[in-house]
């Protein structure tokens, strides 16, 4: 989204305060796709996305004079929209009031891996895969077709909440790690729990797709 | 030093990509990959995952709605 023409923070916060509406449209444009895309973690459905968003760049309007310049405006506007959407999330009771972000017990403890994929202690490698992973097509051939696109917008839309919503961020929209755990109020330690296992999830996911497309059995290759 | 399996690797994968691993952990992920196909696979499959994420298509703006938000931006006083 960074072009060599996008202005400076100071800059766009100064048109937005001057109603310079040319800035306005250059931060909608550049931003809410993103932007919906995670409203739509937290709250069940696009149209309840669309009310979040149009509901944070209301209060981005009233309220970037009082922004201070101590994160990125990027940053500042997405910390509005979390928070405008777990509000809205915890109505639609899509997700639990929002008390924490520790992973839950199973969360943090269980393996994401099927424990059945690895040798028993008693069989010659303990704890080695069992069989390996099947290979996947390669990237180029298969990464981006339409069917692959439906199966992990599925497999976002059962994780949990707090899986999905940081999942979206990282992986999703590309934030990094600080950027992530600034935008939520995460601890790293929390973050990289919630991250993990829903990436191993959406792993699963397309793992078992590639096993009901591939026509290859026994050699891995796919095609 | 013990040698790590691949069930504990697979638990290892999201914290060693974000360089998030000690000196000591970190190499040991390095020799089980450099010797395990099925463990290098999965980070392979792992990394897969993440670009296909990537490339998942965004929403899009209505263009009512930006209409109204562009018309609410310019009835506001700042």
């Amino acid at each position: 989204m960074v072009t060599q023409s996008w202005p400076p923070d100071a800059e766009l916060v100064q048109r937005l305060c001057d109603r310079d509406e040319a800035a306005f449209a250059l931060l909608l444009d550049a931003w809410s796709a993103g932007m919906l895309r995670l409203a739509r973690s937290f709250v069940t459905t696009n149209a309840s996305a669309e009310e979040v968003l149009q509901d944070t760049w209301m209060a981005v309007i009233s309220g970037v004079g009082s922004f201070e310049g101590r994160s990125s405006l990027k940053t500042w506007v997405y910390r509005i929209l979390v928070n405008t959407a777990k509000r809205r999330g915890e109505r639609e009771s899509r997700i639990v009031p929002w008390s924490s972000w520790a992973p839950d017990t199973a969360e943090q403890d269980e393996p994401t891996v099927d424990p059945a994929r690895f040798q028993r202690p008693t069989q010659e490698y303990p704890g080695h895969w069992r069989e390996f992973p099947q290979a996947w097509p390669a990237p180029e051939a298969q990464l981006l077709t339409g069917e692959m696109r439906t199966i992990l917008a599925a497999a976002l839309d059962e994780l949990p909440p707090r899986q999905r919503i940081v999942i979206t961020l990282r992986d999703v929209e590309g934030y990094t790690y600080d950027e992530v755990c600034s935008i939520l109020a995460i601890s790293a330690g929390n973050q990289r729990v919630l991250l993990h296992r829903a990436r191993a999830s959406v792993r699963g996911a397309l793992e078992e797709y590639f096993a009901t497309v591939s026509e290859t059995p026994g050699t891995g290759a796919g095609r | 030093m013990t040698m790590l399996d691949c069930d504990q690797l697979v638990e290892l994968v999201t914290a060693f990509l974000d360089g998030a691993l000690d000196p000591d952990a970190e190499r040991q992920v390095v020799e089980h990959l450099a010797l395990c196909d099925g463990c290098h696979r999965y980070l392979e499959q792992i990394k897969a995952t993440i670009r296909g994420l990537g490339e998942l298509p965004p929403g899009r703006l209505d263009d009512a709605t930006r209409a109204t938000l562009l018309a609410a931006f310019r009835d506001t006083p700042s």
